[in-house]
């Protein structure tokens, strides 16, 4: 093996303030390879990767391209040097067409030739098999095919290394695929691709090899051939651990919310939930799937009184008094009032679920802080229960004084859940809970949710990664574009079935490109 | 994490968000930025006057607190500057920009000048004091609460809303001042005889600085201890956190407005009937805006904001003595004071940040 590698990177290490993101990593691609860079959150995955595409300048450290050390302090080096970095969060111009994004920036020496670059970037597609139409507007397209825009544009300008961060993370299994498949025909191409992500069975399926990186640290690189999942989370986590999410048989499951054909538009009127049905049962993990921005949150929001609804009613039965009740467009406080004890986690958990600037205990008092009928507040209470959460999740925190935004996301997450189940609720829905948290604190959520339904509460959850929802939920209810696409028993049905749900509603045979819009 | 892109390529410091910092820490870095700025502005002066900068720092002293006289003219100007901090102090923790408390002092000041000179010559003292005090707190409120519910209801712009609300203000009250001027349409305001507030301790504004020494206790209280203060954090804070937990935003923002006016209409009180006994249309003195730094400068904790309406006040009196004595243009002491506000203000740039210097032999080696 005396080839010189595409890049290498040598004992590089970066440092905000105190933090550090990365220490003393090495990684070598090959030409004609593909370099996944697994990690948990946060353990300075697009930190690197920054550095590659000239963002980020280490702190030390050298870089080599085709064996000759380079240094990159603009994305701009970072294009002459043959390096394209496609960021998790697209970086185009709505109002523009494809092909206009993919040009912007040039500068050519010759004269300013759109057609030239048209055929150029129809070249391109053919090349790799992309499917674009390059005078469509970027504000008409899917998320995959904003994506697309994206790496055609890095390819454009000639990239020998593309650099992926979490591509997979907006979309469906099938899109996965066909970006996958396309990832192939570039290596074959022999392209250098580095691709970021915390996704174990796609390493697996598409990757040569695999760095891991750990709280910065740089761990090792496996041959995917021969590693499994477990020696990966080893590696990722440093500790074994059961990768296995338990799911008991609903305990004779009752409805306890029912909701019947609501719909609601926003200012523009446009639909943004469409005559949507299902009931939720306690005792069951109800799951919800859909790509990001179908009506997952105006669903929850409208159920927990915080979006107006113009059709439909939300029925609740009361487990203690037998009666049914209509929560349609009551106030929050209204639905506590009715002795409805819904806890909701919400997505946005420092901007809606808590406040980052308040400490713990002032954050568990979000909920209780009205009982009594003193004017003044009651600390006692919130603080022992700020405590017992401390213990109890194992929430890091210096203290419960402690202002929740300087904790990690994982710890906020567990202040968050740990105040909503502690008013011993009787749904319990959760947005997105896991976004963002290493695989421990995960688990730790998994199986609060799993606790819960245990109790006999109704347990609504909202999530992006379909092998979770899969393993986790005992129903899912699939959703694309503000309407109901199917309601499916998660423990008989795949992943590619539930995709395909995503994506198209059964309702309508009408041939629509995926549903999106942020 | 800083997301700031650090594009240079080997940059001499960077600038990280420190994640906290002790206590007395941030102290020893608040006396320095005075220090700092003692010796700027000394500077200053001795290249600006050609003056001795430590003969005019006791000038200043001398100026603010010399005489007994001066310290209760110190103590009084601050217990109005305060008052009105106080006032602005929930409706800013809420983040409702309210600038417009120059406005609702006026009003407040106005009922107040109503009442003295229309109430005055037939009601017994105790009951003619009684009727000011509500008539002060209900002008103010109500003239706090006319931005407040366009607020909550079509979401106007606070901060343009009260602004102009002040000019309304001020044009009523010239208006009145001219005409119950005596001898009339002279322009020269009318001094009030009947309700003023009564002297107590032998000290003219005794009675001022103590009322304010217990709105100041009362307000501490109330946004640390209260249910509603609580609900203001909140709302200032986040208001979709607000909602989420079922708080009614409207409310809270129109609640919080009315007291804020009610305290403004108080310092009017203060002014007209226990300080100046007479209300012309700049009797707010622009109070109504240096009451934003006293609160803003004490992170809106109404026991710190005794000290920094004490700085200002200190600064103004013992700035005004030294271009008196030195026979100074008063701009020069508008410096002094800009100065040193910057070194406060700017110190706490140090406070939230740390600098890191990158050490030559790295670079040497690059």
């Amino acid at each position: 093996m005396d080839k010189i590698p595409a890049i290498e990177l040598r004992n590089i290490t970066k440092t905000f303030g105190g933090i550090v993101a990365n220490k003393n990593v090495c990684l070598t691609a090959e030409k004609g390879e593909i370099l996944s860079i697994l990690g948990e959150n946060g353990s300075g995955k697009t930190t690197l990767m920054n550095m590659i595409s000239g963002i980020y300048f280490p702190d030390s450290g050298e870089i080599f391209i085709d064996g000759k050390e380079v240094v990159i302090s603009s994305p701009k080096e970072a294009f002459d040097n043959k390096i394209g970095m496609i960021h998790q969060h697209f970086k185009l111009v709505d109002v523009f067409s494809a092909a206009e994004n993919i040009v912007l920036g040039m500068q050519d020496t010759d004269d300013f030739n759109m057609r030239k670059y048209s055929n150029k970037i129809r070249q391109i597609s053919e090349q790799y098999g992309f499917d674009i139409d390059p005078d469509k507007k970027i504000y008409e397209m899917s998320v995959s095919e904003k994506q697309t825009v994206e790496i055609i544009k890095v390819l454009f300008r000639g990239a020998n290394i593309l650099i992926l961060d979490e591509p997979t993370a907006v979309l469906t299994p099938q899109e996965t695929q066909k970006l996958f498949k396309i990832l192939r025909k570039m290596r074959e191409d022999g392209k250098t691709i580095i691709i970021i992500t915390h996704k174990l069975h796609e390493v697996l399926s598409l990757s040569d090899k695999v760095a891991v990186l750990r709280k910065g640290e740089y761990i090792g690189t496996v041959i995917t051939a021969q590693t499994n999942e477990s020696q990966l989370t080893e590696m990722m986590v440093g500790k074994k651990i059961d990768l296995n999410i338990t799911r008991n048989d609903p305990i004779d499951p009752a409805d306890r919310l029912c909701i019947n054909h609501i719909s609601c538009v926003n200012r523009e009127g446009v639909k943004l939930l469409d005559d949507i049905s299902f009931t939720a049962k306690g005792g069951e993990i109800l799951g919800i799937a859909g790509i990001a921005g179908s009506g997952q949150r105006e669903l929850l929001e409208s159920i927990a009184g915080l979006q107006h609804l113009n059709e439909g009613e939300i029925l609740y039965n009361n487990p203690k008094t037998g009666k049914t009740e209509n929560l349609r467009d009551k106030t929050p406080l209204q639905i506590r009032d009715m002795g409805v004890r819904l806890a909701f986690v919400p997505e946005d958990r420092l901007g809606m679920g808590l406040v980052g600037n308040m400490d713990i205990v002032d954050n568990m008092m979000l909920r209780s802080y009205r009982k009594g009928k003193s004017v003044f507040l009651e600390r006692k209470a919130p603080k022992s229960l700020a405590e017992d959460i401390i213990n109890r999740l194992e929430v890091a925190t210096p203290s419960a004084s402690t202002p929740v935004r300087r904790l990690s996301g994982g710890n906020v997450q567990k202040v968050l859940v740990g105040r909503e189940i502690a008013s011993s609720p009787t749904v319990l829905m959760a947005a997105y809970p896991v976004r963002g948290l290493d695989i421990n604190s995960s688990y730790l959520i998994y199986n609060l949710l799993n606790e819960q339904k245990q109790k006999g509460v109704a347990v609504i959850f909202v999530g992006e990664d379909l092998d979770v929802l899969l393993e986790l939920c005992d129903r899912i209810v699939v959703i694309g574009q503000g309407k109901i696409s199917g309601i499916v028993d998660a423990r008989n049905t795949t992943k590619e079935e539930i995709g395909l749900m995503m994506t198209k509603s059964p309702l309508e045979e009408i041939k629509e490109e995926d549903g999106e819009n942020e | 994490m800083n997301n700031i892109l650090m594009k240079i390529q080997n940059p001499l410091f960077h600038i990280t968000k420190r994640a906290s910092i002790v206590w007395w820490k941030a102290w020893i870095i608040r006396i320095l930025a005075v220090v700092a700025a003692l010796l700027v502005s000394g500077i200053v002066t001795l290249a600006l006057t050609g003056l001795n900068p430590l003969k005019v720092y006791s000038t200043m002293i001398e100026g603010a607190l010399g005489t007994s006289r001066r310290m209760w003219m110190l103590l009084q100007n601050m217990a109005i500057l305060l008052c009105v901090a106080l006032a602005i102090t929930p409706a800013f923790k809420m983040k409702f920009w309210n600038l417009g408390a120059e406005g609702q002092v006026l009003i407040g000041g106005l009922a107040t000048e109503v009442c003295m000179i229309f109430l005055g010559p037939n009601l017994p003292t105790g009951l003619l004091l009684l009727v000011m005090v509500i008539a002060s707190v209900a002008a103010g409120a109500i003239w706090a609460f006319i931005p407040a519910f366009f607020k909550a209801r079509w979401n106007t712009n606070e901060s343009l809303f009260t602004l102009m609300m002040n000019y309304v203000a001020m044009q009523i009250v010239s208006f009145f001042t001219l005409l119950w001027s005596v001898p009339k349409g002279s322009g020269t305001p009318r001094m009030l005889e009947f309700g003023q507030l009564p002297v107590i301790g032998g000290q003219k504004y005794l009675l001022n600085v103590l009322i304010v020494a217990v709105l100041t206790i009362g307000m501490f209280i109330y946004l640390k201890y209260s249910k509603h203060g609580y609900e203001i954090s909140v709302v200032g804070e986040s208001e979709n956190t607000a909602k989420y937990i079922g708080i009614n935003v409207k409310k809270v923002i129109m609640r919080t407005m009315l007291l804020s006016g009610a305290i403004c209409g108080i310092a009017g009180l203060l002014l007209v009937a226990g300080t100046d006994h007479s209300l012309k249309s700049d009797t707010a003195g622009g109070r109504g805006f240096t009451a934003i730094m006293v609160s803003w400068l004490a992170k809106f904790d109404p026991i710190f904001m005794v000290l920094t309406s004490f700085l200002i006040v200190f600064m103004e009196k013992g700035a005004s003595k030294i271009s008196e004595v030195y026979r100074l243009n008063a701009s020069f002491s508008d410096i002094l004071t800009g100065i040193i506000i910057f070194f406060i203000i700017g110190c706490e740039f140090f406070i939230n940040y740390t600098i890191k210097f990158h050490s030559k032999s790295e670079e040497v080696r690059k």
